[in-house]
């Protein structure tokens, strides 16, 4: 049923809407990104996968334009972005929308002001329709009649969902998740995973999401790019790199643990001599 | 010999992280200041967020007024107290008047207002965007295509030198009215007498000087509460250790700032 919710999406066209070439990104002098290389095309659902540390996060901050690459280049809707001003950025970023990990809801606002808040700033609509745009895209993510209450209010996957509503609320052509089952329940994380879809199957959204919950990624994923240690251990359909028999790739997958390489006896010496000789 | 070198390396470090700290501020105050004063006329959709500046001032501005008051009234009432028992001594009580009134106008009600303010919210300011920034909140408002400068921190600099110099206001006021309580009950000095010392002592020049000076230390406090809080790392503990540092450097550089002008207004003297 799943799979044919995902086959009977809007099949993704071959226009890429973000171009990642050579990506290289250092912390200090300590390399993150090493020659990050793929495209996303329109309508697809682009899956961000890797363990922790292995540095997708910083990939996403790169493409949404928090953090300037050292190297490389990155194109969102044809433009270059490491090349642009910070009104051009302003400009791109109107027609992205970003769900953050916790949903980053305004805690001083209210759930209806939060969705409005990208209306009043950037549109001339009056109060009214905004208001009606709220109720809207609330009823959306199922948090319809919820308008009124404050953040706090809200448990994990709600607010997640409001996140989403505000990310929604200027009609992206771009939607981002970063981790969007962080935190939940499983049903709760199942849940966003199905509006993931239903998103993409009614507005044609092209989607990208940053995770390491292989459940959400079997459910969700057209195609996938996963990073090792600042790599890129793999890249394509997800059936694919499923099949990829790179051993990191199918450790990831099987969800195995790294495999103990060292004798316990020796690791014993190791620690009684205090470090001090080699393993 | 290795010790000396150590200390200095690590004095080294510590002059190059102050003077990284105080490049970026100023960084960040240009950017304010564009936000305040160049963008809303040169960039669509970049106007003053007046409903968040009257939010803002209430709290930093109203909410402080019952304190202001109630320390300058003491302050006030304790320079009557200590400049009677000098001047008692030269038979000179009447000067009690004017030693409040220049006192409190010059120098105690800016900067006591100053420390309130900064105690209560330039903290405040920190804690705030820095929670925000942990939350991702800040994040959040640039993908939006929001300024965070704009959309936080011109709201709360805006409030902060409008509020304080009120405030300062109130605080000269109510420390000359609590020299004036002791005076006329203690003291036993007459109530007009008192009152015409005071007019004497204090012209325009006076308050207008302790006004530009809450304005510079409203902007230091905002800056630094805004800096800070903007540059947290660490989680809970980051902004706890960011919040106290809040407190800290703003009076640091208020009490700085006022040595600067009193140098200065007493060198134009």
């Amino acid at each position: 049923m799943e799979q044919e919710q995902k086959s009977s999406a809007s099949a993704p066209q071959d226009e890429p809407i973000i171009q990642v070439r050579n990506l290289e990104t250092y912390y200090g002098t300590r390399k993150i990104l090493h020659d990050v290389n793929f495209n996303v095309a329109k309508g697809e659902i682009f899956v961000i996968l890797g363990g922790s540390g292995s540095g997708k996060s910083t990939l996403l901050r790169h493409i949404i334009g928090l953090l300037n690459p050292s190297k490389g280049s990155i194109c969102l809707f044809g433009q270059e972005t490491t090349e642009l001003g910070e009104e051009e950025w302003d400009a791109l970023r109107r027609r992205m929308g970003v769900l953050y990990q916790g949903g980053a809801l305004f805690n001083s606002m209210t759930v209806g002001d939060n969705v409005a808040l990208p209306l009043r700033e950037f549109t001339d609509l009056p109060e009214a329709t905004i208001g009606i745009q709220v109720r809207m895209k609330l009823g959306q993510v199922d948090l319809a009649g919820f308008e009124d209450l404050k953040p706090d209010q809200l448990s994990g996957g709600m607010k997640k969902r409001a996140g989403l509503a505000r990310a929604m609320a200027m009609d992206p052509e771009v939607l981002f998740f970063d981790e969007p089952s962080a935190g939940l329940d499983p049903i709760a994380g199942a849940g966003l995973d199905d509006l993931i879809l239903k998103l993409r199957e009614t507005f044609g959204m092209t989607i990208v999401v940053v995770t390491h919950e292989m459940e959400s990624v079997k459910k969700i994923a057209d195609r996938v790019i996963m990073l090792f240690k600042g790599h890129v251990a793999a890249v394509g359909p997800l059936d694919e790199v499923m099949q990829n028999q790179d051993p990191m790739v199918q450790q990831f997958f099987e969800r195995r643990p790294d495999e103990e390489k060292l004798d316990p006896k020796e690791y014993l010496e190791y620690l009684t001599a205090g470090g001090n000789r080699e393993l | 010999m290795p010790q000396l070198q150590e200390s200095l390396a690590a004095l080294g470090r510590v002059a190059i992280g102050a003077a990284e700290s105080a490049r970026s501020s100023v960084d960040l105050a240009k950017e304010i200041f564009y936000w305040m004063f160049v963008a809303p006329w040169r960039r669509i959709r970049s106007n003053i967020r007046w409903e968040s500046v009257v939010e803002q001032g209430v709290r930093v501005g109203w909410d402080a007024i019952v304190i202001v008051f109630v320390i300058n009234l003491f302050v006030g009432m304790i320079s009557a107290l200590q400049s009677a028992s000098l001047l008692r001594q030269f038979g000179q009580l009447l000067l009690v008047a004017n030693a409040v009134a220049l006192s409190m106008t010059r120098e105690l009600g800016p900067l006591l207002t100053a420390i309130i303010v900064s105690g209560r919210s330039g903290s405040a300011f920190t804690a705030e965007i820095g929670s925000m920034k942990m939350a991702e909140e800040v994040d959040a408002l640039t993908t939006m295509g929001l300024n965070p400068v704009r959309f936080l921190m011109v709201p709360r600099v805006l409030s902060m030198m409008i509020a304080v110099p009120v405030l300062t206001l109130i605080a000269d006021f109510t420390g000359i009215f609590g020299g004036w309580l002791v005076a006329v009950t203690i003291v036993d000095l007459g109530s007009w007498q008192y009152i015409r010392h005071t007019m004497d002592a204090i012209d325009m020049g006076d308050v207008m000087r302790g006004l530009t000076k809450s304005v510079v230390f409203a902007f230091l406090i905002a800056m630094t509460g805004c800096y800070l809080g903007i540059k947290v790392e660490g989680g809970a503990e980051g902004v706890g250790r960011s919040t106290t540092n809040s407190v800290v450097v703003s009076i640091f550089l208020i009490i700085f700032a006022n040595l600067i002008f009193t140098a200065f207004f007493y060198a134009i003297e």
